[in-house]
Order: C-alpha cells, then sequence, then structure tokens
C-alpha cells in the first residue's frame, strides 16, 4: 500500500522533484490548503506579491532571465481572472510559467459560487494547455506534465486548476525523479537532415549580400545557442540584425551587428533586410513589427527560417528553406559541417560580400539613432545612453515597460549577454517591467537590475514596490517621466492632428515622495548637467530606488517605417515627417 | 494616397478560398471540443460544419470532421496550430475535390402532407439511400445519406412536398482503398 498524501502534498512534491526553489503568488480562499502546507517545504520560497498580475509579471522575469520556468500560485476567481494579463503576456513571448489555481470545491462547480469563475475557460486561449483537476490521483501526473509542455518545444504557459476539495483529499503520488530524469532524456531532439544543412551552407554560399536575422528563439534555447550563434557569425562575416526580443544574442556593440529591426529598427538593419539576397531568419517569427508591409517584404531575397514552432514557418512569409528544430542544436550541427568542408570561408568570401558591407557602411553613415541633444532639458535617449555608459561594465539586467522608452532603451543600452534583456514585446504589457525586475532579482541577489520605465507605465503595477520593500530587493525603477504616454501622443502627433486626446497625465504622483511613502529612496534629475552624478547615486544605493528622470516632454521615437510602409521608406527625423506632411497637404488642397 | 491611420500594416492580397474537410483525432477528455472550436473562433477561421464522436472506447480517441474554407496559407495554419493542441493525436486535410476522399452526410426529413405528396417525396429521397424512419397518415421521417450539396438540393425540392423540420450530421471522411491516414 503507497503512502497516501493531500493534494496540496502532492502540489509541493511535485515543485521539489522540479527542483522549484521560488513561487510568486498570491493567497485567498480557494488556495488556502495549498498556503497552508507552505510551511512544511523549506527549500521553496514564496514571494508574496500585492497583485496577481504583478506576481505573473515577476515568474517571467524571473524565467526569463534565469531559464528557468516561473511558477505562479493564485486563488479563483478574481485572483486567476487577475493573472490572465501575465499569461497572456508569456504566451505571446514564449516564457515559460506553471501557474497554479484554486478552484471553488468540485460540487459547486457551476452553482456561480463565491469567487468561482470559468478559469480553464478564460485561460484557454492564452496558454499553452491547461488542466481541471477533477480527481487527486491525477494531480502528480498532471503537474509533471504541465513543467513538461511548458518548457518543451516553443516554450509557454499552462495553468493547473485545483479546487479546494482537492487540495485537501489524499491520493497517490507515484513520481520518482529517476523516472523524471528518464523522460527528460527520452525528450526526442529534432534532428535537422543533412539534407536541409547542405542546401543552408550552399545557400550562404552562393550569397552575395547575406544577413542574419536573429530572434527570442535563441534566447530560449539556452546560453550555448547565443555562444554558437556568435561563433558562426564571426565564420562567415555575414552582417547581424536582431528582433526586439532577441537582443543580446549577440554583443550589441559588436561592428557586425547592424542593430535591432523593425518599426523602430536602425536604418542600416531595415535596408540590409530589404536589399539583401538571402535572409537567415533564426528564432524570430516574421512578426508584423518587423516585416513593415508584407508585399514588399525583402522582395529580393531567398529566406531561411529556424524555427522549433511549425506553425511559425510559412505563417507571415514564405520561405525557401524551413527548418524545425531548436536553434542550440542546428547552430552545432551547421557549424560542424560548415567548419569541416569550408576551412578558410571568412577569408575566401571577403571579396564576395565586399560591395554589400560598402553599402551597409554608407547607410550606417546616416546615424540613424542620432537625437539633437539639449543643454538645458534631459532628452530621454540620453538617458538612456548615460545610464548605459554607467553600468555597462556590471553585469546588467534591464527590464522596460512598454512605449517610447522600451524602444530608446532597445535602440540605446547594447547588451552582450543573453538573458539580460525582459521586455513585453508580443502582448505589450504596459506595467510589465516593475514586477519584472522583482523576478529577475530574486533569481540574480546581488547583481544591478534596472526596469527602464515611463511613467504612465510603472503606475499601472507601482503597487509590487511594496514587494521590492518588503523582500529587500534592491531593484532600480528608472522612470523617463515626460507626464506623457509618450507612444501614444507620438501616434497622435503623427497621425491624428495632432489631438492628444487623453494622453497627458495631469495629476501624477511626486515620485520621490512616492518612493518614501514606500519605504523606499526617491531620486529626481531634472537638468542634463546633474544625470551622471544622480545615476551613480542610484547605482550605490543597495535599497530599491525610484528614479524620476525628468525629459523633453515632447521628444518623439526615432527612426520609424510609417505603417503601410516597407523597409527602405523609413522616417529618421521630425523633418522627415515634416516633408512629408506637407507634400500630402498639397494633394489635399 | 491617404494616409494611414493605423499603428497596423494594410491587409494584402487574399489568395483563392476553397472549401477543406479537416480531421482531427483527439483524447475524447473534457473540454477538448472547446479547444478545436475555440482555436477556429480566436483566429478567425471558419467552420461550416463539424460532426464528432469518439471512435475508440478503449484509448477514449474521438475523431472530429470539420468542414472550413480558406486559402491555402489558412488551411496550413488550420493544421498546424491544430497539431499544437496537447491532446490532438493527428490532423489530416482533404480538399473537397480530392477524388481519394469520400464524404458522406446523414440528414432527417420530417414531411408533412398528403399521402400523394408524401409518396412523391420518398422517391426523391430513394437516390439518397432513403429509409423511412416513422410514418403516420399525414407525416413522414426519412433518412438519406449523401454528400453536402445534395441534400442542399434536395431539401429545396422536399420544400413544397410539405418539408417542416431538418435535421443534419454534418459531413464526415474517409480515404478509398487499403490506406488509412497514419500520421501527418
Amino acid at each position: 500500500m503507497p503512502k497516501l498524501f493531500t493534494g496540496a502534498e502532492i502540489v509541493f512534491k511535485s515543485l521539489e522533484d522540479q527542483n522549484v526553489e521560488y513561487i510568486f503568488g498570491y493567497p485567498g480562499g480557494a488556495v488556502l490548503p495549498i498556503y497552508d502546507e507552505l510551511k512544511n517545504h523549506k527549500s521553496i520560497k514564496h514571494i508574496l506579491a500585492r497583485h496577481e498580475q504583478g506576481a505573473g509579471h515577476a515568474a517571467e522575469g524571473y524565467a526569463r532571465s534565469s531559464g528557468k520556468p516561473g511558477i505562479l500560485l493564485v486563488t479563483s476567481g478574481p485572483g486567476a481572472t487577475n493573472a490572465v494579463t501575465a499569461l497572456a503576456d508569456a504566451y505571446m513571448d514564449s516564457v515559460p510559467l506553471i501557474c497554479i489555481s484554486g478552484q471553488v470545491p468540485t460540487h459547486l462547480i457551476g452553482t456561480d459560487a463565491f469567487q468561482e469563475c470559468d478559469t480553464t475557460g478564460i485561460t484557454r486561449p492564452c496558454t499553452k494547455h491547461n488542466w481541471l483537476v477533477k480527481d487527486v490521483n491525477d494531480l502528480a501526473r498532471i503537474m509533471h506534465k504541465a513543467f513538461e509542455v511548458a518548457t518543451t518545444g516553443r516554450p509557454g504557459p499552462v495553468l493547473v486548476d485545483i479546487p479546494k476539495d482537492i487540495q485537501f483529499k489524499k491520493g497517490k503520488y507515484n513520481f520518482t525523479k529517476k523516472k523524471l530524469l528518464k523522460k527528460i532524456n527520452k525528450k526526442v531532439s529534432n534532428k535537422t537532415n543533412l539534407k536541409d544543412i547542405n542546401k543552408f551552407i550552399d545557400m550562404m554560399k552562393d550569397s552575395s549580400k547575406p544577413i542574419f536575422y536573429t530572434g527570442g528563439g535563441v534566447v530560449n534555447s539556452g546560453p550555448e545557442a547565443s555562444t554558437l550563434l556568435r561563433e558562426l557569425v564571426g565564420l562567415t562575416g555575414f552582417p547581424i540584425t536582431s528582433t526586439l526580443q532577441g537582443l543580446g544574442a549577440y554583443p550589441g556593440d559588436d561592428s557586425r551587428f547592424l542593430g535591432m529591426l523593425g518599426m523602430h529598427g536602425t536604418y542600416e538593419a531595415n535596408n540590409a533586410m530589404h536589399d539583401c539576397d538571402l535572409m537567415i531568419n533564426i528564432g524570430a517569427r516574421f512578426d508584423d513589427r518587423i516585416t513593415g508591409k508584407l508585399d514588399e517584404f525583402s522582395p529580393k531575397s531567398k529566406k531561411i527560417h529556424v524555427d522549433i514552432d511549425p506553425s511559425s514557418v510559412g505563417k507571415n512569409v514564405k520561405v525557401d528553406l524551413a527548418i524545425i528544430s531548436d536553434v542550440n542544436e542546428l547552430l552545432k550541427n551547421l557549424i560542424k559541417i560548415f567548419t569541416e568542408k569550408n576551412k578558410n570561408f571568412l577569408n575566401s568570401n571577403k571579396q564576395k560580400t565586399s560591395k554589400w558591407w560598402t553599402q551597409i557602411q554608407k547607410w550606417r553613415k546616416k546615424k540613424s539613432l542620432n537625437f539633437i541633444n539639449s543643454e538645458t532639458t534631459i532628452k530621454p535617449q540620453y538617458a538612456v545612453q548615460r545610464l548605459y555608459e554607467l553600468t555597462k561594465n556590471k553585469d546588467t539586467f534591464i527590464t522596460t515597460e512598454v512605449g517610447q522608452h522600451q524602444m530608446w532603451a532597445a535602440q540605446h543600452y547594447k547588451f552582450n549577454k543573453p538573458n539580460r534583456w525582459m521586455t513585453s514585446g508580443g502582448l505589450g504589457t504596459m506595467g510589465y517591467g516593475l514586477p519584472a525586475a522583482i523576478g529577475v532579482q530574486v533569481a540574480h541577489p546581488g547583481k544591478l537590475v534596472i526596469d527602464i520605465a515611463g511613467e504612465a507605465s510603472v503606475l499601472m503595477t507601482m503597487q509590487e514596490m511594496s514587494t521590492a520593500v518588503q523582500y529587500r530587493l534592491p531593484i532600480k525603477i528608472f522612470i523617463l517621466n515626460n507626464e506623457y504616454m509618450g507612444m501614444v501622443r507620438q501616434w497622435q502627433e503623427l497621425l491624428h492632428g495632432k489631438n492628444y486626446s487623453e494622453s497627458y497625465s495631469e495629476a501624477l504622483p511626486d515620485f520621490v515622495k512616492l518612493a518614501e511613502a514606500y519605504g523606499c529612496v526617491g531620486i529626481r534629475a531634472s537638468k542634463p548637467s546633474e544625470l551622471d552624478e544622480k545615476i551613480e547615486e542610484m547605482i550605490n544605493v543597495d535599497r530599491p530606488v525610484i528614479f524620476d528622470c525628468r525629459v523633453d516632454k515632447e521628444e518623439n521615437c526615432y527612426p520609424m517605417i510609417p505603417s503601410g510602409k516597407p523597409h527602405n521608406q523609413m522616417l529618421l527625423g521630425p523633418k522627415d515627417e515634416k516633408e512629408e506632411v506637407s507634400d500630402e497637404g498639397k494633394t489635399l488642397v | 494616397m491617404t494616409k494611414s491611420k493605423s499603428a497596423y500594416s494594410e491587409p494584402g492580397k487574399f489568395g483563392k478560398s476553397d472549401y477543406h474537410i479537416i480531421v482531427v483525432w483527439v483524447d475524447n477528455e473534457a473540454g477538448v471540443l472547446a479547444r478545436v472550436a475555440g482555436l477556429f473562433s480566436g483566429r478567425g477561421y471558419n467552420i461550416d460544419s463539424l460532426a464528432v464522436a469518439e471512435v475508440d472506447k478503449k484509448k477514449h480517441l474521438s475523431r472530429i470532421t470539420i468542414v472550413s474554407k480558406g486559402t491555402p496559407e489558412v488551411i496550413k495554419q488550420i493544421k498546424l496550430q491544430l497539431n499544437k493542441l496537447i491532446p490532438v493525436h493527428k490532423v489530416a486535410d482533404f480538399s473537397r475535390v480530392d477524388p481519394n476522399i469520400l464524404f458522406r452526410e446523414l440528414a432527417l426529413f420530417k414531411l408533412v402532407s398528403a399521402s400523394k405528396k408524401l409518396d412523391k417525396a420518398k422517391k426523391l429521397c430513394k437516390k439518397f439511400n432513403g429509409v423511412v424512419l416513422d410514418k403516420s397518415k399525414k407525416s413522414l421521417v426519412i433518412q438519406v445519406t449523401a454528400l453536402r450539396r445534395e441534400i442542399d438540393k434536395l431539401t429545396e425540392t422536399l420544400k413544397p412536398l410539405g418539408l417542416v423540420s431538418i435535421s443534419r450530421t454534418g459531413a464526415v471522411a474517409m480515404t478509398r482503398g487499403p490506406e488509412i491516414f497514419i500520421t501527418n
């Protein structure tokens, strides 16, 4: 007769067997038996958030910076619905999350009981899979399956909904670590066939205008994939650009790196994407912020697409060679075969791509990230640049909220390592960065963690400062405060006749006093001349900091691809925009 | 040219849409139909008809047959997205014009009218394996199995003969010959 355990015990036994160290969560009626069991499991630490969305983003930050799945524990009804934004965010950006939610007792399901909602119904379209546990003897299997689904293939969130009576009921836990190991070892790796690899190599050899276009898949594939990517770029000498999520997989300050591509990408990256004859997409998904107008997207190129998710291939853009594989596996095989047959490729191929590089240097000379600096007001780009210069020698982790500040951070902060950049790209969740920074700091005690924020975004999850203070997590919230929802304001200026409908925040809090109210440190900088000194002060404080950086209120984020335009028709600055508008004015009049 | 006011790109050119029959083998567990149907509605794919029942009691496998319309790209996405669902074992897709595929749909018709008209209706249904399931002086319940478009047509011809109620299953499909659909 095997020993019987309660549902709550089974939850923790599964978490222990999966080597879970941290849970992010918030208690409530339907999940109390699990919280009651917490005290018996010393190896697992619970981080109490102030809102389930915050707990969810913290779990995401933890997962993205550590490569381990994030665990989220919430109650039924509002607990679960509050977690939905984080789940949807994790689904879009391929972050492995395991959300455990309490549910009303089995006999009350469907009766509109207190704090009841159809959690599996609500979360079905924003999880990879979810389960409603109806029998305690299924719980162990489902818990381990949940980890497998969340972490294999294209990673993503899953949810396990456990009714309160199941948490009390006793059942079997017939799962041993041995069994788990066996299963993981058995996991099929996608062996790419030799024919595809040879075709890949032939296409690289044929190309005179190649470009690597890499994305979050490289980061998700583990740090080794980033090392291999650097090796491959080194072997071929090809230029490389990255999506927002892929930043850090390749060193941001390397001469072969053209910067980020896409709507607010660099002039050289976007033009190279448009004019190339070979596009090598590794772990990116041809998102609409990247491609711009699909009909005119990179019209002359052959395309290779490496992705672990078959449904990402051919969804938006047709490709000539599709390889369904983990990035790390593919790169390992590719580099091995490539180096065997092409000993001196870098030098022998230099001639072939020299014209291409000359062209790229011409685009680079446009210096598309340039901005007109000021001696009286802090330009937001300048603030990010100074932040980068003053933190680049530390192993710094950056999270962001969503909006202009996010794009400026992506453009001006240069990442050299993967897993150092956590931003909400797919869903574009304002309020992501602060709680994500908490999760990052939990995973990396002693490291410098900065949330580059906007004042509007950060107010959406500001309550989590309380969490940071409680757990002594010295996160730095670096707010580029322009009093506007900047990206909304920018679109309204450019496309809606400067009708700034509801995008100005009239009654902002005093962020320095707010910091003090939370029990952390508040710092304000209003002049360029004091910026460096204040940033140093922020770095040197070993406590959570809210940094109110007062920046130019009307700065726009450039360069940009206007909507409906292809990659080679970028706006570089306000001057381009004015010309275009005046031309249009003529047509209209 | 008017300037786009959207942060999103304009729609591109659409390819030609065709009817496809998509067959999905799934674990017969709670919520599985909602997952499949939700995927279709969530991604804007259309469902023309849907037939589902358990086909393997021991393994708890159900077979779902969905008639959908879409461009080749959309149909390909439907297949790939379905394959990502955890309870899905395999997915097959058949074009409606594929000669190697058999399609059938079952329909029940209730007619209420004079016996002369009812006799005429019976005759019309004969061609489509008409079976009389119930009969009274004034009424008739008749079962036919045929292609969707044949049933559509039959419905029209039966209308003047006193057709009062129709119940249809949606199409089911199977390949000809000894082959079965193994995996994809």
